[in-house]
């Protein structure tokens, strides 16, 4: 039998992927919108190595000797500062996007871990305000939902300015998941595909942005902080403006960082990676003497201990975690459970055009696993008590490795991690982080 | 009745008295002068008391405005009466941009124009404008209705979603989604009602009623629209 040989040889700039997106693109005469964050690979966090304590240094024993993790936010203004007992944060994540049932569980285990959750585009629900001890109340563009009574029940407020996903852009909710109760909190009726404003109503420019601030320190009579929210594009004067503004805290979220729906060419194309913004940002602090005066946060693909130990160690005071958050609660699961059993999905991700694994299709509002929807029967597939415990042991977990890597390098506290603990693995990274080549004493640009 | 002296008082002090001393004492009333255009002059109040502002004032006078009545007897910098949820703010000279931003509910009078933006995002207060109204005026407003006595600049109504617009006067060009619609009976009490409020004796016919043409609310590939 002769052979029939298949010629298969990769095209790299027509790769499937492309192929896939063209053909899209040909059958819909729409851009693809969708959740999760940027899936290309860039230089991020694995790129960098501790240097422990051996000789030169020597480290805290586990277990015994004590590393503190408190963290307080909002130190320069505000009367009452945030407490935090781990500077693991919850991301701000709309009713909307998530359930009600979510929410819940999101501020239940924030509670319980001693951190904080954060609101959305979409207002704050009574039953994350319940659930959560300590609570950031969102300012978007859209303002879908703000109020005087929910401002003054937070415990800090974050003007979103951009997310790491979608900088410079609005939001973006299909109208398959505004039901009755989404729809009457943002003011809209039920069903109407939701693309709210990239830009704030009342304010242009860090000069305005001053005197919003004022503004909203003026309601709260002073006492909670304002955080400033940006995705990282110029970061280094993104966080300068910030500042000027009279910011408490900055938050910053790389190109990684998640959303509930946006347009793929958003994600993967807009906005630099958080390794690169962290360094930005903290430099932009150090320029301005305000280190350690007004507090950073940074987002956008943090997803475990070692990630949040590096960030604090490149200068953060805290993290925020959004998509990990996501994925402790079951998201791209093959089961579910309910009432003490597990439940295939599968064919619900089938239903999708997708599998576990795969599943970037928070925007439907079909989540699979009763995450991101307001479906009353898919909702159902998580409860705030199964959410809260899940979330609950991943922040702990990632809080003990962070720890552990802490006492490694000798701190006793890991807002003591320090720059001067990292080597880089690529040159890259190292570009971008500005810490040496592991083994050498070469930062590219800066030395050699 | 209080009388506040901004050139003597600071600021910080005059909105926490305004929250929580006019709340405990049950204050009725409340003068501020020499506002000398300060920004968040009356911000988050929340009582149902009478300040009249005796000046010209800067950013986001009357912000975020519960159950209040407040006048400002002069021009009004940009965000007046932002968010609003209820009470009433009256503005007697002109106001600057972003008048009544995503307002949810109270009535907004501008006795003379306003500027760019007014009423952008509104989510269902009410806006009467006896003057003209700049660019993008209704911008993503969500509910409540925009009345303008005057003519109203470019992009009227941009993506509106149910919020409606009283317009006396000429429009330069109407924005994304936004049309002319016939005026019905019930277009005509709401407006007579506002029009009596903000003390007005135009008379409802002499309006056109502009409301979403509601095709964008749902993508459809085949209209060729701007996403
Ligand atoms: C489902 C989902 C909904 C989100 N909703 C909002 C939102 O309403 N407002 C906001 O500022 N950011 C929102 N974000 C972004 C997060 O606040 C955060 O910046 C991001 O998730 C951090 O990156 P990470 O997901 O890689 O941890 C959302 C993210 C996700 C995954
Ligand atoms: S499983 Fe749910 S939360 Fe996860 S990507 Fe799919 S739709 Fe989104």
């Amino acid at each position: 039998m002769s052979h029939r040989r298949i010629q298969k040889e990769d095209h790299y700039t027509f790769d499937r992927s492309t192929i896939d997106y063209i053909q899209r693109a040909a059958a819909t005469g729409l851009y693809e919108i969708r959740g999760l964050g940027a899936k290309r690979k860039v230089a991020h966090f694995d790129d960098l190595v501790f240097l422990a304590g051996s000789i030169t240094r020597y480290p805290l024993e586990g277990y015994r000797e004590k590393c503190a993790t408190k963290t307080v936010l909002g130190t320069r203004y505000a009367k009452k500062p945030i407490e935090l007992d781990i500077p693991i944060t919850i991301a701000g994540m709309s009713f909307g996007s998530l359930s009600a049932n979510v929410k819940e569980a999101l501020g239940r285990a924030a509670t319980e871990c001693g951190t904080s959750t954060t609101t959305g585009d979409g207002g704050m629900t009574p039953e994350e305000r319940q659930s959560s001890k300590t609570l950031v109340y969102q300012c978007l563009p859209s303002r879908y939902g703000f109020n005087p009574d929910d401002v003054r029940k937070a415990n800090a407020i974050e003007v979103v300015i951009g997310q790491g996903a979608k900088p410079g852009g609005g939001g973006m909710l299909l109208g398959q998941k505004v039901n009755k109760r989404v729809a009457g909190m943002r003011t809209l009726p039920e069903g109407v595909d939701q693309r709210s404003a990239c830009r704030h109503p009342d304010w242009t420019g860090p000069d305005d942005l001053t005197i919003k601030i004022k503004e909203l320190r003026e309601i709260t009579d002073w006492e909670v902080p304002i955080y400033a929210k940006v995705g990282a594009t110029r970061t280094f004067h993104d966080v300068k403006l910030c500042v000027h503004a009279g910011a408490d805290v900055v938050v910053v979220d790389g190109m990684q960082g998640g959303t509930a729906a946006t347009q793929t060419v958003f994600i993967e194309h807009i906005g630099i990676p958080t390794l690169a913004a962290v360094r930005l940002a903290v430099d932009a602090l150090e320029d301005m003497n305000m280190k350690g005066k007004v507090q950073l946060i940074v987002s956008g693909g943090i997803r475990t201990g070692a990630d949040a130990a590096k960030a604090l160690a490149m200068g953060a005071d805290a993290v925020s975690v959004g998509q990990g958050i996501l994925f402790a609660l079951g998201c791209n699961n093959e089961t579910y459970l309910q009432r003490g059993e597990h439940h295939s999905a599968v064919a619900d991700y089938e239903t999708l055009g997708t599998a576990p694994g795969y599943c970037h299709h928070c925007h439907t509002g079909l989540c699979p696993v009763g995450i991101t929807t307001q479906d009353e029967v898919l909702e159902q597939r998580l409860t705030p008590e199964t959410g809260a415990k899940h979330v609950k042991n991943y922040l702990k977990t990632m809080n003990m490795e962070l720890t552990t890597i802490a006492r490694a390098c000798g701190k006793s506290d890991v807002h003591h991690l320090e720059r001067e603990d990292l080597v880089a693995l690529t040159v890259e990274a190292a570009a971008m982080a500005r810490v040496p080549l592991a083994g050498t004493r070469w930062i590219p640009g800066h030395s050699g | 009745m209080e009388r506040i002296d901004l050139a003597k008082t600071p600021l910080r002090d005059l909105n926490q008295f305004l929250h929580h001393e006019v709340r405990k004492k049950k204050i009725k009333q409340v003068e501020i002068i020499n506002p000398d255009g300060a920004h968040s002059i009356a911000v988050g109040v929340d009582a149902p008391v009478k300040i009249d502002v005796r000046g010209h004032t800067g950013y986001y006078c009357a912000g975020m405005n519960k159950q209040a009545e407040i006048t400002v007897h002069g021009n009004a910098g940009p965000g007046v009466a932002e968010n609003m949820m209820s009470g009433v703010v009256h503005v007697k000279g002109f106001a600057s941009v972003s008048a009544g931003a995503s307002g949810h509910g109270g009535t907004l009078i501008i006795d003379g124009d306003a500027s760019l933006r007014c009423g952008i995002s509104m989510k269902g207060i009410d806006i009467v404008v006896g003057g003209n109204v700049g660019n993008f005026s209704a911008f993503m407003a969500q509910a409540g209705t925009l009345v303008v006595c005057g003519d109203a600049g470019d992009h009227l109504g941009d993506s509106l979603y149910e919020a409606v617009i009283y317009l006396r006067g000429k429009v330069k060009s109407f924005g994304a989604d936004a049309r002319e619609e016939p005026m019905t009976k019930a277009d005509e009490k709401k407006l007579a009602e506002l029009l009596d409020r903000a003390g007005l004796k135009y008379k409802p016919k002499e309006f056109k009623r502009i409301a979403s043409a509601k095709t964008l609310y749902n993508w459809n590939a085949d209209a060729d629209q701007e996403y």
